[in-house]
């Protein structure tokens, strides 16, 4: 066997590995945020908990109605977006012709009440969500061992990335939110219904983070907490991204997601504040972020 | 973030008393002194106390949001981390407890220099996201550093003697001190937003780019008030420290950094006296409600909702509006 650096290459690939699926959820979310950030210019404190309820949602499905994970993955993420929807109809819309900052500081209520309850109700200990037949086992490399739950979550969020870039770079529906994020009066003169726009954008957000949760659901334990300290890597993930561009936020979330498991070999102490030191390295050097346009 | 009222205007017709204060600012503040030299007597003084800590970590937090607009949504980093040095330097440094509260002061300044600096870069929620983002890593620090104790924090801070001399085992006796750091605290605040650097500073919240057009290093007067911001916020965990004889992981928690912006913006946030009803309003609740769990989350959260949707002001705003003075 060949050795890097003293490192054995199982664990240099395990850890690449980890750091790939880590980034993966990093991507999605923060992609989530960027598309929701882009048309309605809040950013979406209530992430974190909305992923939280996708992996709730698939557990529940699982225990309440016994409908496994491979109809979750396609149940969950439209239900989640469909809460995000009445949220976005009730209130959120409320504060569009205000400062920005009150639309983050909403949201954050409201992650506040939905994690609340879940802790009230489920518990924080964590419940355990059992991976699909298919998911279990995996195929060794030769180099490495790859468990197929972990290939599956890589594969799966790469497929919704692109496809997420697809709608809006290339199709006309994705070409009306564009001219919107642009000039929503002009795009509403020419007669598109920019507030139904809206509002489906920030369900389609949130229905991503959704499912985001989902996929989490066998991987980590299905915790009202899960969420919330995610949620926080993802805003440092989209400072140093910039919420310019789509394929930035995702090249930014798979590409960090690396370098924390690049970290957790080579210097295991930092991997929790890896990516808080590139922010301020990026903050430093382009303050507008890699992607970003300076605001 | 504005507020409708103008501050400059109103106080020009406002009579001023011979402190160079306005005479109802002047009465409320008079007032609160004497209800709180009576506070310990009615109440449970350590309860009063951890308000006080709190009513001064609102007031330094709303210096930044209420006269400064910029949006902290990471001021436990500071709170925390004085909480943390201050215990440290009483128990294992063994310095006497005003010593240690200027220790954790002056870890909160340096650290309010550091990410200030960085944070100021960024505009409007990419500024919130930032702060936010470096106080978790400042958690994560704390959480892995030898010296906090992770988990279980630094337990059984000495209180020790006021300057070598004064024994401050007994509460009442600590509450008053605690009153004086308090005191001199809003007071500090109230002489910032009133001098010309203050109306630099609104200026700067109401039109950045006439300030900067009008000549001013508008970078240097936000950084600035971010120091001084995180100082006093450090003051106030420092402090919290020595009351409670703990620093533990809550105070450097995100959930901490919500929980201040929660009690200005239920105060109301721009208004000298907003924070301290803010924090003494939350802090009572979660004295009441301690022991149904998660419903503080809960209630928490409902009161961020309803204060966003549909009482912008605050509390103290609300009255500002009616008596039509601002306060």
């Amino acid at each position: 066997m060949f050795e890097l650096l003293g490192i054995p290459p199982q664990v240099l690939f395990g850890q690449l590995l980890l750091g790939l699926i880590n980034g993966s959820f990093y991507a999605v979310l923060s992609l989530g945020l960027a598309v929701i950030f882009g048309l309605l210019n809040i950013i979406n404190f209530t992430h974190g908990a909305q992923y939280m309820l996708g992996a709730f949602g698939a557990w529940m499905l699982l225990n309440y109605l016994g409908v496994g994970y491979w109809w979750a993955v396609f149940i969950v993420p439209p239900i989640v977006g469909v809460t995000g929807i009445v949220l976005e109809r009730v209130l959120i819309r409320r504060l569009y012709h205000l400062d920005h900052l009150y639309g983050l500081l909403l949201t954050f209520g409201l992650a506040l009440i939905i994690v609340g309850f879940f802790r009230q109700f489920f518990g924080v200990s964590g419940l355990p969500y059992p991976p699909p037949p298919l998911l279990t086992g995996g195929h060794n490399l030769g180099f490495m061992y790859l468990p197929n739950s972990r290939a599956w979550v890589i594969v799966a969020s790469l497929i919704v990335c692109l496809a997420t870039w697809f709608i809006i770079e290339k199709t006309r529906l994705g070409a009306y939110l564009r001219a919107a994020t642009e000039n929503p009066v002009m795009v509403g003169a020419f007669g598109i219904n920019v507030p139904l726009l809206v509002t489906l954008t920030y369900g389609f957000g949130v229905a991503l983070a959704g499912f985001a949760g989902v996929l989490a659901a066998p991987i980590y334990a299905v915790n009202p907490n899960m969420g919330a300290d995610l949620i926080i890597v993802v805003f440092a993930v989209v400072v140093i991204g910039g919420m310019g561009s789509i394929l930035g936020s995702i090249l930014t979330g798979f590409g960090l997601g690396l370098i924390e498991g690049l970290t957790r070999v080579f210097y295991p102490e930092g991997s929790a504040v890896v990516i808080f030191v590139i922010m301020a390295l990026v903050l430093l050097v382009k303050p507008a972020g890699l992607f970003g346009r300076s605001v | 973030m504005t507020t409708d009222t103008n501050p400059i205007a109103i106080a020009a017709i406002t009579s001023v008393s011979a402190a160079g204060m306005p005479r109802h600012h002047f009465a409320i503040f008079a007032a609160l002194f004497v209800f709180l030299i009576a506070a310990p007597f009615l109440l449970y003084p350590i309860f009063v106390m951890k308000v006080l800590c709190f009513a001064l970590f609102a007031c330094a937090f709303n210096l930044l949001l209420g006269y400064g607009g910029l949006l902290s949504f990471g001021h436990a980093a500071y709170f925390g981390m004085a909480s943390y040095v201050s215990a440290h330097a009483a128990k294992v440094w063994g310095l006497t407890p005003e010593l240690a509260i200027i220790a954790g002061t002056l870890v909160a300044a340096v650290l309010g220099l550091a990410i200030g600096s960085l944070a100021i870069r960024r505009h409007g929620i990419y500024f919130a996201m930032v702060t936010l983002a470096f106080a978790q890593m400042i958690y994560f620090f704390s959480l892995q550093a030898a010296f906090t104790g992770g988990e279980d924090g630094i337990q059984a801070v000495p209180r020790g003697h006021l300057f070598g001399l004064i024994d401050l085992r007994s509460s009442e006796v600590l509450y008053f001190f605690v009153l004086a750091i308090f005191f001199a605290g809003i007071l500090l605040i109230y002489r910032i937003i009133h001098s010309p650097f203050g109306q630099v500073l609104k200026a700067i919240r109401e039109n950045e780019p006439r300030a900067i057009s009008l000549g001013y290093r508008v970078n240097r007067y936000k950084l600035a008030v971010f120091v001084l911001s995180a100082t006093l916020a450090g003051v106030a965990g420092a402090t919290k420290a020595i009351v409670f004889q703990l620093a533990s992981l809550t105070d450097v928690y995100w959930t901490m950094s919500g929980e201040v912006v929660l009690m200005t913006l239920l105060g109301g946030m721009g208004t000298v006296f907003g924070p301290i009803v803010g924090a003494a309003v939350i802090v009572t609740m979660q004295n009441y409600l301690a022991t149904f769990g998660d419903w503080v989350t809960i209630g928490q959260g409902i009161i961020f909702v309803v204060a966003v949707l549909l009482f912008r002001e605050g509390i103290v705003g609300v009255l500002a509006k009616w008596i039509r003075k601002p306060l």
